[in-house]
């Protein structure tokens, strides 16, 4: 049963590659990496229990943390074309918002 | 200071449930990072309230109890959603106001709307957060107002007393 | 009393690879309705699906087929790190996207599309 669940969550990464591959703007795409990180964390936990290595969820936790980082990483620098700018509100002035990003085929 | 003793406790209890190696070599060498780690959050300046809110750990695990049901209790209407055969779903921008003074309260507060399905904070601006909900008429102002109730006592709680003798 | 221990003992495994299992099936359901809704915002509820349901039910399993306290201690390191960081990802994009000034569909969805047959 447990091996059902590993095929489950399988069958879900490869659905979202769906999303990732065809969303129509850039954020449904990083949206669909996220998630899919999400799911790709539950995976190797779960494959660490299938094939009896629960050492498998220290790569789990990694994971969980680079994902985290990269969804931020990618987002400042699609907003910014940078990453020497500072996350602070009050520190920064945004530039003024492109509306075509988003529509954007990333 | 006091900041200081939580961060090294929570990350002193980290490495040790994370390795669960015990011998002497791997036990300096977890000293050795801890005091790594200490050094660069005090040069990033992070050790402070924001840093290490461990002093308020029981009502901040008290609020996540509550929020765990909370969270479960929201997933119905969106997993109802995703499988029904026509799409019935009325998504909604509410504006929500809330009671949170401190940066850490509207932080709990705004990750608690993300967090339960349904809803997303999309903006945060002063006291008033901007809210994507997925269903209409189930984002009713009253229908946070507890939450926010919630999050505020978890996170500044003796501010909030003080605040309220004040008031009356 | 120390029967029903011993039958939740040998029940223990089957439950937590059941557990695993809902979980995975809810990753799949969250995954579909991302598939199906019709713009962004939306897309972002359905996968909050995964992020927090399947993630809870799934580690819940994993925690009762754990070997010892220390994995079970790396599942809920796990299971904080998914609900602290899951949250501000989200509402990192969100806020992203609105910034860009990507628009939100808003009204209820099946009159929408009968009002698009209707101009059709």
């Amino acid at each position: 049963m447990i091996g059902a669940a590993a095929i489950a969550l399988i069958v879900a990464i490869g659905l979202m590659l769906i999303r990732a591959l065809s969303g129509p703007t850039l954020y449904d795409r990083v949206l669909a990496m996220n998630s899919l990180g999400t799911k790709i964390v539950l995976f190797i936990g779960v494959l660490g229990f299938v094939l009896g290595r629960p050492d498998f969820l220290d790569i789990s936790v990694l994971y969980a943390l680079i994902n985290f980082v990269s969804t931020i990483a990618i987002l400042k620098f699609f907003r910014y074309r940078s990453f020497q700018v500072p996350l602070m509100r009050k520190t920064n002035t945004p530039r003024q918002p492109r509306a075509a990003e988003g529509g954007e085929d990333g | 200071m006091g900041y200081f003793l939580g961060l090294i406790v929570v990350l002193g209890a980290l490495w040790l449930g994370l390795s669960g190696i015990y011998e002497p070599l791997i036990l300096t060498l977890s000293v050795i990072s801890l005091l790594v780690v200490l050094l660069l959050a005090y040069r990033l300046d992070t050790v402070d309230k924001e840093g290490s809110p461990y002093a308020r750990t029981p009502q901040l695990f008290a609020y996540w109890a509550w929020l765990v049901v909370e969270i479960f209790k929201a997933n119905w209407p969106v997993i109802k959603a995703c499988v029904s055969a026509d799409l019935d779903i009325n998504p909604a921008l509410v504006k929500v106001k809330t009671r949170c003074e401190s940066d850490l309260a509207k932080t709990i507060f705004a990750n608690s709307i993300t967090l339960t399905p349904g809803t997303v904070t999309v903006e945060v601006e002063g006291d008033k957060l901007l809210v994507h909900a997925l269903f209409e008429e189930d984002a009713t102002p009253d229908s946070f107002a507890e939450m926010d109730e919630r999050s505020w006592r978890a996170a500044d709680g003796r501010q909030a007393q003080a605040s309220k003798q004040v008031r009356t | 009393m120390g029967e029903l221990l011993g039958f939740l003992m040998a029940a223990k495994p089957v439950l937590g690879a059941f557990l695993c299992l809902v979980g995975g099936t809810l990753a799949i359901i969250g995954t579909v309705g991302v598939l199906r809704f019709p713009d962004f915002y939306t897309r972002l509820h359905a996968a909050s699906v995964t992020d927090t349901g399947a993630a809870t039910i799934t580690i819940i399993g994993m925690a009762l087929l754990a070997p010892s306290w220390l994995v079970v201690f790396k599942l809920a390191a796990i299971w904080l790190f998914l609900f602290l960081t899951g949250p501000t990802g989200t509402h990192a994009l969100a806020n992203a996207a609105h910034t860009a000034g990507l628009q939100p569909v808003i009204g209820r969805q099946r009159d929408l599309a009968e009002h698009a047959e209707e101009d059709a």
